[in-house]
C-alpha cells in the first residue's frame, strides 16, 4: 500500500478528528493546569528574599544600579532601538531585564527595564542590604552605622534596637487602633443621645450629665494621647544610616523599619525562616502602602465574614425550597415556576443582582431602616449606605440556587424504603423528614453551602455597589457594642485583586502581591469546592449502599 | 361524628399530643410551601424592582394648572423664582411687580424708568439667566436683575425678592445720539455682564464689563458701525440677540429669518463668522431663544414651526451654523419659546393658547395641553423647570405644574443616532456626565449593547470549538477512568472567580499577547496542524509503539506536544516579527492596514472570556452526548460505521439540542460577566469590530457607574434599564435553554 492510499484511509477512518477532539481537550487541559501554575509559581515566589545584584551599565559615565532582577523577556531589536537604546549590530533579539531598584522616595524610578547587551558588570555583594519599610517600600544599599539621639553607636546593637522600635511600634497600633478608636466611638455615642436628649426636650439635670460624661470621655483621650506622644518620641531615639549604591548617605528613623536583612548572604535556613514570617505577615497583616504591601488580614476577614452571615440566610432558604421541592411540590404550573425561578436566579449575572441590591436592601431598605430607627443620626446614614449586611443579602440571593440544586439532588438520593417505613411506622410527614430525611440529607446541605460560600467569595462585581471599598478604617467585628457592625463597610479579597491590581498608582509595585492575593483566593476555593466534591461522592456511595 | 375505637381509646393527653403533631405537620408543610415560594417572590421582586426604577423613565409628562391670578394686560417680560411661586415681571408702562404667582398679590414694585423716558415694549424680555435688558425711548438701555432671597421664619421658606443692577442704576448709552434702539439684549454670569444692541441704523454695539470693574465700552462708548458689524451682515429688522451664558457668541436674528453669527470671545474684536437664512420665504421668526448651555439656537416661526440649530465645524474646520432637528407640534405661530435652566427641554406657546413641552436630545414632544389663552404674550419656566406660567393678552396668568423628570429619555436618545450638541454628526455615544454644569447628557445604550454582544461573540468563537469538541472527546472517545479526572478539573474552572481570570487577562495577557502576536497568530495555526501531523506520524508507526498510548489516552501524548509547541512559537515570536514586521507586528498593522492597536482588545477578552465560558458549555454538552442512549451507538457500529462515523451521524444529531442548550447559557454567562470585561478592555465605548480595539460593556458599565450616580437621576435609572436589559436577555437565554434541555430528556426517556 503507498503512503498516500494508507493516508487516505486514514482520513476516512475519521482517526483524525479523533485525534484534533484529543487536542481540544489537551488544550483546555493545557489552559486550566498552565492558569493554576501561572498564580501558584508568581504568588508564591513573591515571599523569597531575592538577592540584589549590583549592576554595572556601559553608558558614557558608567552607571551602577542595585536591585532585585524580578523580570526578564526577549523583544524584538527594533522595539529596542524605539525605546532609543542602542542595540548592538546584527541582533534580531535582545534580551531585557526589569530591575527593582526600592529607594522609592529619593530615586526617579522605582522598576527600570535595562538591556542585557549594555551590562558591563553584575554581582551580588554579600554586604548589600535590604530594608523593609513601613513606608515607600524598600531599600537598598549599605548600613553604614546607627545613632542613638545623634551618637553614633556600635552596629551590632541592631538587632536589639530594631526589636524596641517594633516593640514600641506595636504598642502604638494597639494604642492608636484599640483604645483611642474605642474613646472615639463612645464620644461619638456620647454625642447621639445628647442630640436625642436635646431633641425630647429632656430638662436639664441630663445635660450636666452629658458634660461631665463628656470630660471624662476627654481626660481618658488625653492620657492615651499623651502616652502615644510619649511612645512617638521613644520611637524617634534611633536613627539607622546607609548608603545608596550611588554613594548618597541617608538616615531613617529606626521607627519606619520593618525589617533589615543581607540577601545575598542568607543561607538556606535563614530564606526559608524569612518566606514562611513574609508568608505570615500576609495573612495576618493590615495592608500597608495603599495595598500594595504588608498583608490582606482585614480582606480576608471580611471575605469570611461575609460569607459566615450569608450562610445563615442562604442555608435555611435554600434547604427549605429544595424540601418543599422535592417532598411537596405536586408537578405544576407553580412547580414548574419555581423551577424556572432557581435556573434564573442562577443565570442572572451577578451585576444585576448587585444594581438590585444597591437599589432594594441599600436605598430603600436601608433607608428606611434609618428613618425608623436611627434618625437621630441622620443626614448621616447608617444602614442607608452600602455595608455587610446588605452584600451578606444580595449573596444570598444570588447563590440560593446552589443550595437548592444542592440539597434536592441529595434528597433525590435518599431511598423511598427509607421515608416509607418511617410514615408506616406512624410518624407524620414533617416527622418523617425532620427526624430520618434531613439528618440524612445533611451532608448534601453541606455541599450546597461549600459551593454556595465558594461562590460568594469569588464575587465582586455586586459587592462593588453594595458594601465593598479599598481601605476600611475598622473592621466589622470589634470589641465595642454591639460587637458585629452589620453596618460596616468591609474589604474583601476578590476586590481587594481588582482594586490594587488596576487602581493603584504603581501597578508594577503591586504586581506581586496581587498574585499572592489571586493565590490565596484560588486556593480557599478549590479547596472549598474540592470538599463538595469528596463530600458528595461520599454522600453518593455511602446511598449507593443503602439501596 | 363517627365513632373511632382508636382514638376512643386513647387518653385525653394522647389526643391532644396527637392534635398537637398534626397541628405541627401542617405547620411545616406550610413553612415549606412559603419558602418554595420565595424563590419565586426573589426573581419577581428583582423583576418587579427593576422595573418600578425604570418606570418613572416612561412615564407621560404632564402639567397640571394649579394656579391662577390677575396680572397687568401690558406685559413686557415675565420670569419665575426658582420654586416657580413668586413671578417677576415687567409692565410696557415701565414698572417692575413681584407677584405672589399662587395668589397674585404683589409683594414687591416699583418703577424703572428715568423720568421723560418710555420702555420699548419689544425691546424688554429677553434674559439669560439673570440679567434683563430693557430699552427706553431714548436710545438708552438697562439692565436689571431680579433677585430672591431665601427667609426662614420659625421654619417656614420664604421668598425676598429684590431688584439689583448689574451694570449700574443709570442707564447705558449704547448708540450714537438720535439712534433709536432696534434690538438689546444682555447676558450675565454675577462677574461680567455683556449687553449687546442694534440700532436701527443696522449698527451692532457690544458693551461689557470685566469683573471687579466697571462697564467698558468697546471702543471708547462710540458706535462701531464699520468695524463691528457691516450692514450687510445684519438684515433688517433685527428683532433678536442673544448671547449664550459664556458670553462667547452673539446671534442676531431678523424677522425675515436671517441668522447673523458672531464670536464675541474678544469683546473689543467681535467677528463675523457667518449670516444664515434660516426660515423658508414667508415665514417669520417669532420668538429665538438660546437652549440652555447657549450652545443651541431655537428659531420659532409664523408656521408653528421649531428649528434647533447650532454651529458645526465643516470639513474645512469652519464653524457653519447647521440645522439640527425641528418640532412641529404645534400649528399656529408661535408666540414664544422659553428654554429650561438646565436641561436641554423647552416650552412654547401658539396663539390659538396651545401649549407644548419639548426636549431636543431626545427629539420628543413631552405634552401638548390646550390652554385656551388666546395670544398669551409671556411664557416663563421656573428655573427648576417645575413650573410654569403664561399670562393671556387679557392680564390673566396661569400657572402650571410640570411632571416631567425624565424629558432626556427616549427610545430616539437610547437606541438610535443622536446629533448632540459640538458634534459634528449624528452619533451613537455613551456620556454619562462631565465636569461642566451646562453638559448634555449622551445615554445612548447602542455602544454597550454593541461592546456586550462583540465581547460574547468573541468569547463564543474562541470557546465553542476547543468546549464542544472537547465535550466530544471526553464523552465518548475517552477512557473512562481518565475521564472521571478530566471532566472535573475543567469544570471546577467554573468556579473560578472571575475577577482572577479579569487580573491575568490585564495585567499578564494582555501585555504578553502585545509582544507576542505573531506567536498568537502562530499558534493557533499550528497548534491543530501539529496536532494532526503527530496524530498521522503516530498511526505510522509500529503497533508496538502505539500500544503505549492506546486510543482513549491520546491525550498523554497531546498536552506535552501543546506545551512544547506553545513554548516554541512564543520563542521564535519576537525573532519573526523582527525579520517579517519590523520588530513590532502592533505597528506593522497599524501601518499597513490602518488598525488601532489597544493593549486590552478583544483579542484578550476573547480568550479571556472564552476560557471562562468554556467549562459551562463543556459541562452541559458532554453530559448530553455521554446520555445518549447506548443501544444506538452500539446499533450504529454494529451497522458497520466507523465510531467517527456513529458520533457524526448519530451521537451528535442525537445530542444537539443538548448542544445548543449548553452555549444558551454558556451565551448568557457571557453577556452578563463583569469583572472580565472590566479589567481586561479599556472600557472607551467605541463602536468598532476590530479584534485589536477594546469596547465597554453594559455590565462593566453598570459596575463603574453604579455607585457614583446619584439617586434617582435620570442616570440612576437609566442604569437600572441597562440591567434589566441584562436581566431579560440572559432571563430569555436560560430559560430556551431550559426547555430544550427538558425535551431532551424527555426525548431520551422515549428512546
Amino acid at each position: 500500500m503507498t503512503v498516500r492510499a494508507q493516508f487516505n484511509q486514514w482520513v476516512a477512518s475519521g482517526s483524525p478528528w479523533v485525534w484534533f477532539t484529543a487536542g481540544a481537550v489537551s488544550l483546555s487541559l493545557v489552559m486550566v493546569f498552565g492558569m493554576i501554575g501561572l498564580i501558584a509559581g508568581n504568588g508564591l515566589g513573591h515571599f523569597w528574599p531575592a538577592r540584589v545584584a549590583v549592576i554595572e551599565l556601559d553608558t558614557a559615565p558608567a552607571t551602577r544600579l542595585l536591585g532585585e532582577i524580578v523580570d526578564h523577556e526577549s523583544v524584538a531589536a527594533a522595539r529596542v532601538k524605539d525605546s532609543g537604546a542602542k542595540v548592538p549590530e546584527g541582533a534580531t533579539v535582545v534580551q531585557r531585564l526589569l530591575i527593582k531598584r526600592g529607594n522609592r522616595d529619593f530615586d526617579e524610578q522605582d522598576f527600570v527595564w535595562i538591556n542585557a547587551p549594555s551590562i558591563k558588570h553584575l554581582d551580588y555583594p554579600a554586604d548589600v542590604v535590604a530594608i523593609e519599610r513601613r513606608e515607600w517600600g524598600n531599600l537598598y544599599g549599605r548600613i553604614r552605622g546607627i545613632n542613638e539621639s545623634g551618637q553614633a553607636v556600635s552596629l551590632d546593637e541592631l538587632p536589639g534596637r530594631l526589636q524596641r522600635a517594633l516593640a514600641l511600634r506595636e504598642e502604638m497600633d494597639r494604642l492608636e487602633q484599640h483604645d483611642i478608636g474605642e474613646v472615639n466611638f463612645l464620644i461619638e455615642r456620647l454625642r447621639l443621645r445628647e442630640k436625642i436628649a436635646r431633641k425630647t426636650g429632656a430638662d436639664k439635670a441630663p445635660s450636666q450629665d452629658f458634660a461631665a460624661e463628656r470630660a471624662a470621655l476627654q481626660a481618658r483621650y488625653q492620657t492615651l494621647a499623651d502616652k502615644l506622644h510619649a511612645l512617638n518620641e521613644a520611637i524617634a531615639r534611633d536613627t539607622l544610616n546607609f548608603e545608596t549604591i550611588t554613594g548618597q548617605q541617608r538616615s531613617i528613623p529606626m521607627g519606619k523599619v520593618m525589617r533589615v536583612y543581607a540577601p545575598n548572604s542568607l543561607s538556606v535556613t535563614e530564606q526559608v525562616a524569612h518566606y514562611l514570617r513574609k508568608l505570615r505577615e500576609f495573612i495576618t497583616d493590615q495592608p500597608r502602602e495603599a495595598n500594595t504591601e504588608g498583608g490582606v488580614f482585614p480582606a480576608i476577614f471580611g471575605t469570611v465574614l461575609l460569607v459566615l452571615i450569608m450562610s445563615i440566610f442562604v442555608t435555611p432558604l435554600g434547604v427549605i425550597a429544595a424540601v418543599y421541592l422535592r417532598e411537596y411540590a405536586r408537578p405544576g404550573p407553580v412547580t414548574s415556576a419555581i423551577r424556572i425561578a432557581v435556573n434564573n436566579l442562577a443565570g442572572v449575572p451577578s451585576v444585576v443582582y448587585g444594581v438590585f441590591g444597591f437599589g432594594f436592601f441599600v436605598y430603600l431598605v436601608g433607608g428606611s431602616i434609618d428613618q425608623m430607627f436611627f434618625s437621630d443620626a441622620l443626614p448621616s446614614p447608617t444602614f442607608g449606605t452600602p455595608g455587610l449586611l446588605w452584600s451578606a443579602l444580595t449573596l444570598t440571593l444570588l447563590t440560593v440556587p446552589v443550595v437548592i440544586v444542592a440539597t434536592e439532588e441529595g434528597l433525590t438520593r435518599i431511598p423511598r424504603a427509607i421515608r416509607e417505613g418511617s410514615l408506616a411506622l406512624g410518624a407524620t410527614k414533617a416527622e418523617t423528614l425532620w427526624r430520618t430525611v434531613l439528618p440524612m440529607a445533611t451532608p448534601a446541605m453541606m455541599t450546597g453551602l461549600i459551593l454556595a460560600v465558594a461562590r460568594a467569595a469569588g464575587e465582586v462585581a455586586p459587592l462593588m455597589m453594595v458594601g465593598v471599598v479599598k481601605l476600611a478604617p475598622a473592621l466589622p467585628l470589634d470589641g465595642n457594642f454591639p460587637y458585629l457592625h452589620l453596618d460596616r463597610k468591609f474589604m474583601h479579597l476578590g476586590f481587594h485583586i481588582y482594586d490594587v491590581g488596576f487602581q493603584s498608582p504603581n501597578v508594577e509595585a503591586a504586581r506581586p502581591l496581587v498574585y499572592s492575593t489571586a493565590l490565596l483566593l484560588v486556593f480557599i476555593i478549590m479547596s472549598l469546592n474540592l470538599a463538595a466534591i469528596r463530600l458528595r461522592n461520599r454522600l453518593r456511595e455511602k446511598y449507593n449502599a443503602a439501596e | 361524628m363517627s365513632y373511632d375505637p382508636v382514638i376512643s381509646d386513647l387518653g385525653k393527653a394522647e389526643l391532644k399530643h396527637r392534635r398537637w403533631r398534626t397541628v405541627k405537620d401542617r405547620l411545616f408543610g406550610w413553612t415549606m410551601a412559603v419558602g418554595g415560594v420565595s424563590v419565586i417572590a426573589a426573581l419577581l421582586t428583582i423583576f418587579l424592582y427593576l422595573l418600578w426604577v425604570v418606570a418613572p423613565l416612561f412615564m407621560p409628562v404632564t402639567l397640571k394648572p394649579v394656579s391662577g391670578f390677575k396680572a397687568d394686560t401690558s406685559v413686557a417680560h415675565l420670569s419665575l423664582n426658582e420654586h416657580g411661586d413668586l413671578a417677576f415681571l415687567v409692565t410696557n408702562e415701565g414698572r417692575f411687580r413681584f407677584l405672589d404667582a399662587v395668589d397674585g398679590s404683589e409683594r414687591l414694585a416699583g418703577n424703572l424708568l428715568p423720568a421723560g423716558t418710555q420702555l420699548l415694549p419689544a425691546l424688554a424680555g429677553y434674559h439669560t439667566h439673570g440679567a434683563l435688558a430693557l430699552g427706553l425711548s431714548d436710545g438708552r438701555a438697562l439692565v436689571v436683575k431680579p433677585q430672591y432671597r431665601s427667609t426662614f421664619i420659625k421654619d417656614v421658606r420664604g421668598v425676598e425678592p429684590s431688584l439689583s443692577y448689574p451694570v449700574g442704576k443709570d442707564p447705558l448709552t449704547l448708540l450714537p445720539p438720535g439712534v433709536g434702539l432696534q434690538a438689546l439684549t444682555a447676558a450675565s454670569d454675577g462677574q461680567t455682564t455683556t449687553v449687546a444692541a442694534v440700532g436701527n441704523n443696522q449698527a451692532l454695539v457690544i458693551a461689557h464689563t470685566a469683573p471687579a470693574a466697571g462697564l467698558v465700552l468697546d471702543p471708547d462708548n462710540a458706535p462701531m458701525e464699520t468695524t463691528l458689524a457691516p450692514p450687510e451682515t445684519l438684515d433688517a429688522p433685527a428683532v433678536q440677540l442673544l448671547i449664550d451664558d459664556d458670553q462667547f457668541n452673539l446671534y442676531a436674528v431678523s424677522k425675515r429669518g436671517a441668522v447673523a453669527f458672531f464670536d464675541i470671545r474678544d469683546k473689543a474684536a467681535p467677528r463675523h463668522i457667518e449670516t444664515v437664512q434660516v426660515l423658508a420665504p414667508g415665514l417669520e421668526v417669532t420668538s429665538a431663544r438660546l437652549l440652555a448651555g447657549g450652545h443651541s439656537l431655537l428659531i420659532a416661526d409664523s408656521g408653528g414651526g421649531i428649528a434647533q440649530w447650532f454651529p458645526v465645524r465643516d470639513a474645512a474646520n469652519n464653524l457653519r451654523l447647521t440645522r439640527i432637528r425641528e418640532f412641529h407640534a404645534l400649528q399656529a405661530p408661535i408666540s414664544q419659546l422659553e428654554p429650561e435652566y438646565y436641561r436641554k427641554s423647552f416650552a412654547a406657546i401658539d396663539t390659538q393658547g396651545h401649549l407644548a413641552l419639548f426636549h431636543t436630545t431626545a427629539e420628543r414632544t413631552l405634552v401638548v395641553e390646550n390652554t385656551g389663552l388666546q395670544n398669551a404674550s409671556e411664557l416663563a419656566v421656573s428655573p427648576r423647570a417645575g413650573h410654569l406660567v403664561a399670562i393671556g393678552n387679557g392680564g390673566e396668568a396661569r400657572r402650571w405644574e410640570a411632571r416631567n423628570r425624565h424629558p432626556e429619555v427616549s427610545w430616539h436618545s437610547l437606541w438610535e443616532k443622536v446629533w448632540y450638541e459640538g458634534r459634528t454628526q449624528p452619533e451613537y455615544i455613551w456620556q454619562s456626565s462631565s465636569a461642566s454644569s451646562d453638559f448634555e447628557p449622551k445615554f445612548s445604550l447602542t455602544p454597550l449593547v454593541f461592546g456586550t454582544i462583540k465581547a460574547a461573540f468573541y468569547a463564543l468563537f474562541f470557546a465553542i470549538p476547543i468546549a464542544i469538541c472537547g465535550a466530544i472527546y471526553t464523552a465518548y472517545f475517552m477512557h473512562p477512568r481518565l475521564r472521571s479526572v478530566v471532566k472535573p478539573s475543567i469544570e471546577v474552572m467554573a468556579a473560578l472567580p472571575t475577577v482572577i481570570l479579569g487580573f491575568l487577562a490585564g495585567l499578564w495577557l494582555a501585555p504578553l499577547i502585545e509582544t507576542h502576536l505573531m506567536g498568537v497568530f502562530a499558534a493557533t495555526i499550528l497548534m491543530p496542524v501539529s496536532v494532526l501531523l503527530c496524530a498521522w506520524l503516530w498511526h505510522l508507526m509500529p503497533l508496538k509503539v502505539q500500544a503505549i498510548v492506546p486510543p482513549g489516552r491520546e491525550i498523554a501524548l497531546l498536552v506535552p506536544l501543546l506545551c512544547l509547541v506553545l513554548w516554541a512559537v512564543m520563542g521564535v515570536s519576537q525573532p519573526l516579527e523582527q525579520l517579517w514586521f519590523g520588530g513590532n507586528l502592533p505597528r506593522w498593522l497599524g501601518q499597513e492596514f490602518g488598525f488601532t492597536y489597544d493593549q486590552r482588545n478583544s483579542l484578550v477578552v476573547g480568550i479571556a472570556m472564552g476560557f471562562a465560558v468554556i467549562p459551562n458549555i463543556f459541562s452541559i454538552s458532554e453530559d448530553a452526548i455521554f446520555a445518549v442512549p447506548r443501544q444506538l451507538t452500539t446499533g450504529s457500529l454494529a451497522l458497520g460505521a466507523t465510531p467517527w462515523q456513529t458520533l457524526s451521524r448519530v451521537v451528535l444529531l442525537t445530542a444537539s439540542p443538548g448542544i445548543f442548550s449548553g452555549v444558551m447559557i454558556g451565551l448568557g454567562r457571557a453577556v452578563g460577566e463583569t469583572m472580565i470585561v472590566l479589567m481586561s478592555t479599556g472600557n472607551t465605548p467605541v463602536m468598532d469590530l476590530s479584534l485589536f480595539q477594546g469596547f465597554r460593556a453594559l455590565s462593566a458599565n453598570i459596575a463603574v457607574e453604579m455607585p457614583e450616580s446619584e439617586l434617582n437621576s435620570t442616570h440612576y435609572r437609566v442604569l437600572f434599564l441597562a440591567a434589566l436589559v441584562l436581566f431579560l436577555t440572559t432571563f430569555v437565554f436560560n430559560t430556551v435553554a431550559e426547555i430544550v434541555r427538558q425535551r431532551l430528556r424527555r426525548h431520551y426517556g422515549n428512546l
